[in-house]
């Protein structure tokens, strides 16, 4: 059983605090749209915030998060920079089978937080960690750019 | 379990040409090809698996008595599976296939939608199951496969879209009492001249009690509104919010998460097993020792949640027979494999090749290819519910799947359930490349496996059996590990004298259902697809099939993946061994023949710049063109090489795909196929074995290309107004070629295995 602020709501968890908060998210909370890919932090489609910075839930504990505020795909779109975020994935159609993209979503947003004009240097070392297999990352790319636009 | 053999009684209810190859002979891009062979194969499968009239009242077949004309419509010419219009207006389009990231949910519906006339605001896309309805209409089965969604139901999608429009005109003409000819129809209204109009969610009651016309007349294609014009995903807003729900996500009331096990070498068994600890794990609700795929046996572990079954899992103390079985080894493979390809195959091409001991110049190449998983995003994974007992009971599956009916049959078969009390649920899929289209149904099997004798240890409720991304990654199923080796002799000027060569190779369709119509004379045609053409070469093309205790499955491009790349690099060496322009020699080779071939290649050739514009120092151009399913996609690579490591800076597509649906979507698909295709050329995109085990096990150890591999993209599409073919696999095959053509520019070498080894 712990506690954390998620998606700005404090959150009793009933689940042990070693569970991987994306487990806890997933089966004990069913909330869905945070993806399992790999399990071991290689490929971020579990990408949540934590505290506003971007983490892979999957190899990070519930007892991590106590007392801390959680953020994730499904209240992303609450925050200015998420918003656009999403408003330029749908803009750019960047999904393809659409199953890393709330990870991509996650990371996007951690990256134009804390920089607000990335070039693509910045954007290759943002998004390395998240794979998608279609090969999307042209339109991610720039639909960042476009998203960084939209908030300057 | 022996589910091959099982299986094989299929095979008599599939269709002939299911082969690239065969299904060209047939002109497949216009509907109404082969129908009667499409259609006899039908009624074989509607009657053979008990998918009768009723078992589905809400489809099609409740409607097919009710036309006029000479001989009924068969259920997939039947509107009523496909189209229902609510009374707001809203237009929901039920799609024949599954969508994996390749764009039919929304291509599909823009064809039906063009012929309906349509308020595209208002249309909406839903999966079908396994339905007959869904067949694909040329093959009479369920598939997505083979780039042919959109190739195969094309004129399907436009007739069913311009027969429900024929109704809601005659439904109005009735409500007004006038001549139907007299109206017109227009974003989602019928029009009378006098300016009158009624909405299609008005009419839709009347509208689906009407006769279903047969001959329905088809618009010009000069007066397409939305076929051709850049239309974003229906499916976009949904999976850039985490709303989209995947098979994974199932959550259905006490459902249980279940994780199998399976053997260190394919097919092993078990000598001992202690799961006292796992048992021990807090929401551990059962430990089944369970027979799993090629005769071997497994454990499975069900449980409150993946962590807690995954948990239970670990804890597991297993001891392992693997002395019954193969134990591969990649090295003594590739050693056997090498020795296989200097000996002549079965022949598939005949030529004399005398002429290479005179050749004034000669190649001699050895290629090799690994094995590779297809490592989709979202790991398999399949939900099962069975409810009632011995002839009340029933199956629900969820899962994300190419083959639903395959699958549906292969359920029936585990659980001993009648198929018409077999629903399956296709899901929104993560991904797939080939993997879900397994004709052992390996991971329907194994989820319904693990559902029945959970049943018989006292579970009934619905269990949802995931795997893992090392089960992913380890579990077979490849594309499979390739030799080729090629003699060439040619002359001063390039013209091939004689060419030999051999491949090495797993058959993919033996053992499979598939085997009958997909194997001529001992030969898998998926195995050598996209050699020789366009090429009017003197080859012999011979290969070999070892048998090799590994499973491999059709993955992205499926033959292609090898053969294009073995074909493009030679064809471009000789151009450079006689001193002639890659570009221009194989404008050369192919004559007055490939149209295709030759407008896609001048087309990326143009917009590349290649040849005209200066590149940076240390860049080199390379080129290749590749036919796959009916597509063809040339490519003009910019490459560098910085202390022996090769670096692909930008692409230009020439892409002919004859009519581009939604060239939004052919874009993305050439895209990312051809980052796929770069995958294949980075170190670390293999799978090898040792002692029978698979040596890699996630994302660290098996490369696949990330965002900063991404080089800068542009697509063209040579216009056409012809039948579409396909894009989910044709970007893939021509981008590794095209890149290691750059690198032996530059380095005067041509890497001659995938992936690349670093110097």
């Amino acid at each position: 059983m712990t506690t954390s602020n998620i998606n700005g709501r404090d959150t009793l968890v009933d689940a042990d605090p070693a569970t991987p908060i994306l487990w806890a998210l997933r089966d004990t909370l069913g909330m869905t749209g945070t993806k399992f890919g790999c399990g071991a932090a290689q490929c971020g489609a579990c990408t949540v915030h934590l505290d506003g910075v971007a983490i892979r839930s999957c190899v990070t504990p519930m007892s991590e998060a106590v007392g801390k505020k959680l953020t994730t795909i499904e209240a992303i779109g609450g925050d200015k920079v998420g918003k656009a975020v999403q408003n330029a994935w749908v803009a750019h159609d960047v999904a393809q089978c659409g199953y890393c993209q709330s990870g991509q979503v996650m990371s996007a947003t951690a990256l134009l937080k804390g920089n607000k004009k990335p070039s693509d240097a910045d954007i290759d070392a943002a998004m390395a960690g998240n794979i998608c297999r279609c090969g999307t990352y042209a339109r991610v790319r720039s639909a960042i750019h476009a998203a960084a636009a939209t908030l300057a | 379990m022996h589910f091959d053999s099982d299986l094989q009684d299929l095979a008599s209810l599939l269709p002939k040409g299911m082969l690239a190859r065969a299904e060209r002979a047939q002109g497949a891009t216009k509907s109404g090809v082969d129908e009667g062979l499409a259609r006899r194969s039908f009624l074989k499968l509607s009657v053979a698996s008990g998918f009768a009239l009723g078992v589905f009242p809400q489809s099609a077949l409740a409607q097919e008595g009710k036309q006029a004309g000479p001989a009924a419509l068969k259920p997939f010419d039947q509107p009523g599976a496909f189209v229902h219009i609510a009374p707001d207006g809203t237009v929901t389009v039920t799609i024949n296939r599954l969508e994996f990231g390749q764009g039919v949910l929304t291509a599909l519906p823009m064809i039906l939608a063009e012929e309906l006339d349509a308020d595209w605001s208002k249309v909406r896309a839903v999966h079908g199951d396994a339905d007959p309805a869904y067949v694909d209409p040329a093959f009479g089965m369920h598939l997505t496969g083979g780039s042919g969604s959109i190739k195969r139901s094309y004129t399907q999608y436009r007739e069913l879209g311009a027969r429900t429009r024929a109704m809601l005109v005659s439904a109005a003409a009735s409500q007004w009492n006038v001549d139907a000819a007299s109206l017109r129809t227009e974003n989602g209204r019928v029009l009378r001249a006098d300016g009158q109009s009624i909405a299609y969610g008005d009419l839709a009651d009347a509208a689906m009690k009407a006769p279903v016309p047969h001959e329905v007349a088809l618009k010009d294609a000069k007066n397409f509104r939305l076929i051709g014009k850049a239309t974003n995903r229906l499916d976009a807003a949904a999976k850039s919010t985490g709303t989209q729900s995947f098979g994974m996500d199932m959550q259905l009331p006490g459902m249980l998460t279940a994780v199998v096990v399976h053997p260190p070498v394919f097919g092993a068994r078990l000598t001992s097993v202690d799961d006292s600890a796992a048992r021990a794990i807090a929401g551990v609700k059962a430990v089944i020792r369970m027979p799993t795929d090629r005769g071997g046996e497994g454990i499975a572990v069900v449980a409150q949640g993946y962590w807690a079954a995954k948990l239970g899992r670990d804890a597991l103390k297993l001891v392992w027979d693997t002395s019954a079985v193969e134990k591969v080894d990649s090295v003594a493979q590739l050693a056997s494999y090498q020795a296989l390809s200097k000996k002549t195959g079965l022949v598939h091409f005949k030529a004399d090749v005398s002429a290479l001991a005179k050749a004034p110049k000669k190649i001699s190449a050895e290629f090799t290819f690994p094995y590779l998983a297809h490592a989709p995003m979202e790991p398999l994974n399949c939900t099962v519910h069975v409810t009632g007992q011995g002839a009340d009971a029933k199956a629900t599956l969820w899962l994300g799947t190419q083959m639903p009916g395959f699958d549906a049959m292969a359920a029936s078969k585990v659980l001993g359930i009648a198929p018409k009390y077999i629903k399956i649920n296709v899901q929104m899929a993560g991904g797939g490349f080939g993997r879900r289209a397994v004709p052992t149904a390996d991971y329907v099997v194994e989820a319904c496996t693990v559902s029945k004798m959970a049943m018989a240890a006292g579970l009934n409720d619905p269990i949802r059996v995931m795997w893992s991304r090392e089960d992913d990654i380890k579990g077979g199923y490849y594309r499979p590990m390739h030799v080729h080796r090629a003699e060439i002799g040619f002359d001063a000027k390039g013209k091939v004298l004689a060419w030999d060569h051999v491949v090495v190779g797993q058959s993919i369709a033996q053992g499979t259902p598939f085997e009958s119509f997909m194997i001529k004379d001992g030969i898998d045609n998926t195995a050598l697809e996209g050699m020789r053409d366009p090429y009017d070469v003197p080859m012999r093309l011979s290969v070999h099939h070892p048998k090799v205790n590994l499973p491999v499955l059709w993955w992205r491009s499926v033959g292609s993946t090898h053969t294009a790349y073995v074909m493009e690099t030679l064809v471009d060496e000789i151009a450079r061994a006689t001193q002639q322009d890659p570009v221009a020699y194989r404008m050369q080779l192919m004559g007055d023949k490939h149209p295709r071939h030759k407008a896609a290649l001048m087309l990326a050739v143009e917009q590349s710049g290649y040849g005209k514009r200066k590149l940076p120092k240390g860049r080199a151009w390379g080129v290749a063109v590749h036919e796959s399913f009916d597509t063809v996609v040339a490519y003009v690579a910019e490459a560098s090489v910085t202390k022996g490591v090769p670096k692909l800076h930008a692409v230009t597509a020439g892409v002919h795909c004859n009519l581009a649906v939604n060239p939004r979507t052919v874009e993305a698909q050439v895209q990312g196929a051809a980052l796929m295709g770069l995958g294949t050329c980075l170190p670390g995109a293999a799978i090898t074995l040792k002692d029978g085990v698979v040596q890699q096990k996630n994302f660290d150890d098996y490369v696949v290309a990330r965002m900063p591999d991404m080089p800068r993209i542009t697509v063209h599409i040579v216009p056409s107004a012809e039948p579409p073919t396909g894009m989910g696999e044709p970007g893939l095959p021509p981008l590794a070629p095209a890149f290691a053509n750059a690198i032996a520019k530059l380095t005067g070498k041509t890497p001659r295995a995938l992936p690349f080894k670093l110097t």
